[in-house]
């Protein structure tokens, strides 16, 4: 160890030190906080699949209109927002900021749509007597179950949302650099995997027959 | 990657990912009203949510374009998790069906 580590107390870690696995201290952060958050939603995915397997009386109540039409949709907004976050990455590379907040804005925006849908749809199914721990048309777990993987999917949509607009703020006066930009895109492509799954385990497996 | 290269692939090809998301999205909606019930559509449902999924970590987040060995720990640590959590799931058919070690 040098005289100047000694002084300074430093750990002696060499300059040209390499990042794990190539890539940016940052990234890799996001990468593992993706991974840890997928982990969680796999949680919540097999307690329901375990909760609807052992529970005999569960509810299909998701009629094609409005139910199915309205989550059709909201696929449609959310993907087409994962490609508007992809073009807003590529004019971030490019340098061109003005273009990449643009779209940054346009995917914020897909994001706030899509949660106003779900809530518009919450409110229908509450207005239909849904709640936490009861529903008229089977067990009172389904609202449980329901209620919490969908919130918690709309919760990290919603929190998405204030990241782009604070991080594409920050990009667009500088403080941000295009890194920051696609490991935003990170977090909102890995919102909109979920959905991929929350669709058809929650919702495709319960139309109304 | 540095903030001024590009990835992999043009537009084009983001697009092409895009529109065959969009098209697998459809296949669901289309299974879900086929006809199957039960296991065999929750299995083919989870089949197309899994290709979705691969789909979208490889070339919307940029997977391909990293290391192997970064592919490599970021695909064994989530599968190792994922069946640790499913293997929980699957115990409820023994809940349904009783205890096994009782007869």
């Amino acid at each position: 160890m040098s005289e100047a580590n000694l002084t300074l107390g430093g750990h002696g870690t060499g300059i040209s030190e390499s990042p794990p696995f190539a890539i940016p201290t940052k990234k890799l952060a996001m990468w593992l906080f993706i991974i840890a958050d997928a982990m969680t939603f796999a949680a919540m995915l097999i307690a329901y699949g375990f909760l609807r397997n052992a529970t005999p009386n569960w509810p299909t109540p998701f009629q094609f209109s409005p139910s199915i039409v309205n989550v059709m949709v909201m696929t449609f907004i959310l993907v087409s927002s994962s490609l508007t976050m992809l073009i807003a990455v590529r004019a971030a590379k490019a340098g061109d900021k003005r273009r990449a907040f643009t779209w940054i804005l346009f995917t914020a925006l897909g994001g706030a749509i899509f949660a106003l849908l779900h809530i518009h749809e919450w409110v229908g199914m509450i207005e239909e007597g849904a709640r936490l721990f009861q529903n008229p048309w089977g067990t009172g777990l389904f609202g449980a179950a329901f209620f919490s993987v969908t919130g918690l999917h709309l919760l990290h949509v919603t929190c998405g949302v204030v990241a782009l607009v604070v991080v594409g703020l920050r990009y667009e006066r500088g403080r941000y650099n295009a890194d920051d930009i696609e490991i935003t895109g990170l977090y909102w492509h890995f919102v909109d995997i979920v959905w991929m799954f929350v669709v058809p385990l929650v919702y495709l497996l319960s139309i109304a027959r | 990657m540095s903030a001024g290269e590009q990835h992999r692939g043009g537009l084009g090809t983001d697009i092409a990912v895009y529109l065959c998301l969009l098209g697998m999205s459809g296949l669901q909606i289309i299974l879900a009203y086929a006809g199957t019930e039960g296991r065999q559509l929750f299995v083919r449902l989870l089949v197309v949510a899994l290709v979705q999924a691969v789909i979208a970590v490889l070339f919307f987040m940029h997977l391909r374009e990293e290391r192997r060995s970064f592919v490599w720990f970021v695909a064994v640590f989530t599968l190792f998790v994922l069946a640790a959590l499913t293997y929980g799931w699957t115990d409820s058919f023994r809940i349904i069906n009783g205890v096994p070690f009782a007869h």
